[in-house]
């Protein structure tokens, strides 16, 4: 198990690395720069020396490959420098925002995991009834429905229900409240955008969760679990769902290292000032050194999941690890 | 040969006959497709579905009540009526013309991107599978830095680069698309490499180029044709959240993402259908092509059923 898990950690350092030589040379490639955007947004007409001291400043004349490595020296120490657009720290913009993404993705897992195991089990059990097939139609739907639409309609339902029944139409704060500080004010805000992100991912989760099930149910320890005449309870809940889940663990991991994605668009609808904005943001501005380091916060999270569903499945299941 | 006796000899007729009809699919007949169509009922609800977005997109001009970006001031955000069957924009341009044109961007977009990346991913996979070795390694880590993305990460990161527009969207559809199906493929073809049929080519000394393109890729259709079915529905997905972020498909050209992200929320509460029928368009083009690809995996290659 420990040579397993040393293995699959080694393999994380070159793919990280890859990624970053990626984003940084993808970025490279922008044809206008930051400075001419910036220039331009003061007032339209700019001189060619403002532009040269502007890229002077930000380094940008320097060869690529020195910009690389103290970009990568930095990222090593958690020092992403300072936002092309702003001048702030990007450690500190990011860290402003991260707690109300993270609030939202881990809402939306956990209401996703407990929708997809109880509404997939109940599908696989209950199979080609009408039960079954209305569990198939909300997940297929779940998946083909954009989150950013689900969240215009959130809102939209919200402020024609609210108008029907108090007489004024009430939308969620804009604000963001610490749930320490006021956990309802907090819950009301956040809890809308975890369910139209949650909901593709509990569908996603749901389909993985009933066709498991259905494999795991026709296999012969379940015949002979139900001949030794074992409650159906006990087969369901402790014979089949344990094995049953390790498939859905890996899309459920898999499903949260992609949350990271819908709450880019997500947090556009609901006005949110989270991370997935500051990423549209600092796309729209051209701001490369706040780009990369969010993509490279995304390709970390991302790998990081992945590692640990390996793990964790290695750990479930014995034959990988000797594999 | 007279009548059957022994239940032995029963079995082996019927084997014989279902030998023989498995033989015969490979001639296609409408009684086969309607046989076929009974067993996906699903699948064939979203061959329809498909098929209704591709006539919708080619005779979108001859359909289409209006001109898409015609601006009608006289009726702008008009409910849903006889002339405007879903109403019209906060610009007053008729909310169904540009539903019926939009099937063209998405359909253009989702069907290049799905088509040119899956392409792309066949050649490498099927490439990495056959010369193995460091290559084969090498090739692996390189397509696993394009995996530590999500889709949406990676496609706005080349938007970053290549700036907005309908073709520079296609491309940052296409390059994520690349890995997945490349990885996919590779599977396939490393066991279709130990086949003798590729040792017989090598030894009759065909060259690399011949033995991958006429030996190998015919030979993971299957795989591949399941990638293209379900990245479609994925690039109208991406399509339309790009777009929706203002970093996809520009004004005026009609777009469903698009259509979302001007009036839908500032509009919301008096003018819902700007933000209700774009909506449904996405969902049921999406929806459509994934009851296919479903369907299509379920009768290619079951084995491939792992969501």
């Amino acid at each position: 198990m420990f040579r397993y898990i040393v293995k699959r950690i080694l393999l994380v350092i070159p793919t990280l690395l890859g990624a970053a030589v990626l984003v940084f040379l993808l970025l490279r490639m922008i044809p206008g720069d930051i400075c001419e955007l910036k220039l331009a947004g003061t007032g339209g007409y700019f001189d060619k020396e403002a532009l040269a001291i502007c890229q002077k400043e930000l380094g940008l004349g320097r060869p690529l490959l020195v910009q690389f490595f103290e970009w990568i020296w930095g990222v090593m120490r958690f020092d992403f420098g300072v936002s092309m657009w702003t001048n702030r720290p990007i450690i500190e913009e990011i860290g402003l925002r991260f707690q109300l993404s993270l609030e939202i993705a881990l809402l939306a897992t956990f209401s996703a995991t407990l929708i997809a195991i109880s509404l997939g089990v109940t599908s696989a059990i209950k199979q080609d009834t009408w039960i079954d097939y209305l569990v198939r139609l909300f997940s297929i739907a779940g998946i083909a429905m954009p989150s950013f639409w689900l969240g215009i309609l959130i809102i939209l339902g919200l402020l024609i229900s609210t108008q029907a029944w108090f007489g004024e139409p009430w939308m969620m704060p804009i604000e963001y409240t610490p749930i320490w500080v006021d956990p309802i004010a907090n819950l009301s805000q956040v809890i809308w955008p975890a369910l139209a992100t949650g909901y593709r991912y509990s569908a996603v989760a749901t389909r993985m969760t009933r066709s498991a099930m259905l494999e795991v149910l026709r296999e012969d320890y379940i015949r002979t679990a139900r001949a030794k005449g074992l409650l159906e309870k006990v087969i369901i809940n402790r014979h089949a769902l344990k094995n049953a889940l390790l498939p859905v663990i890996t899309v459920i991991g898999i499903e949260f290292a992609f949350l990271m994605g819908g709450l880019v668009v997500t947090e556009q609808v609901f006005n949110l000032n989270g991370l997935g904005k500051l990423f549209v943001g600092s796309v729209s501005n051209n701001d490369y050194t706040m780009t990369q380091a969010l993509v490279m916060l995304v390709a970390l999270i991302f790998v990081a999941t992945n590692l640990v569903v390996d793990i964790l499945y290695a750990w479930l299941d014995p034959r990988i690890r000797y594999n | 040969m007279g009548e059957l006796r022994t239940t032995v000899e029963v079995r082996k007729a019927a084997e014989l006959a279902e030998a023989e009809d498995i033989e015969s699919t490979s001639r296609f007949t409408l009684k086969k497709a309607f046989a076929l169509m009974h067993r996906q009922p699903l699948g064939t609800a979203g061959l329809f579905i498909v098929l209704f977005m591709i006539l919708m997109a080619i005779f979108a001009n001859y359909i289409s009540p209006y001109n898409p970006v015609e601006n009608d001031f006289m009726s702008m955000g008009a409910a849903p009526n006889g002339e405007h069957w879903f109403g019209t924009d906060q610009f007053g341009r008729d909310l169904l013309t540009r539903i019926i044109y939009g099937a063209r961007t998405a359909l253009f977009v989702g069907f290049s991107s799905a088509f040119i990346g899956a392409t792309i991913g066949l050649v490498l996979g099927v490439t990495s599978a056959y010369f193995g070795g460091y290559f084969d390694l090498l090739f692996q880590r390189v397509m696993d830095i394009f995996m530590a993305f999500p889709l949406i990460i990676m496609a706005l990161a080349v938007v970053t680069a290549l700036g907005p527009g309908t073709v520079n969207v296609i491309i940052a559809i296409t390059i994520p698309f690349v890995s997945r199906c490349a990885r996919v493929v590779r599977s396939s073809a490393l066991a279709i490499r130990e086949i003798p049929y590729v040792d017989a080519a090598r030894a009759l000394g065909f060259g690399h180029n011949r033995i991958v393109l006429r030996h190998m890729v015919p030979n993971v259709m299957a795989p591949y044709l399941i990638m293209i079915t379900s990245f479609l529905g994925q690039a109208i997905l991406l399509e339309a959240s790009l777009s929706y972020l203002g970093l996809g498909v520009q004004e005026p050209t009609p777009a469903w993402g698009l259509m979302l992200q001007g009036g839908a929320e500032e509009y919301a509460e008096s003018a819902p259908w700007i933000a209700i029928f774009p909506g449904l368009a996405i969902s049921l083009a999406v929806f459509g092509f994934n009851l296919f690809g479903d369907a299509l995996r379920d009768v290619l290659d079951p084995k491939l059923r792992s969501r």
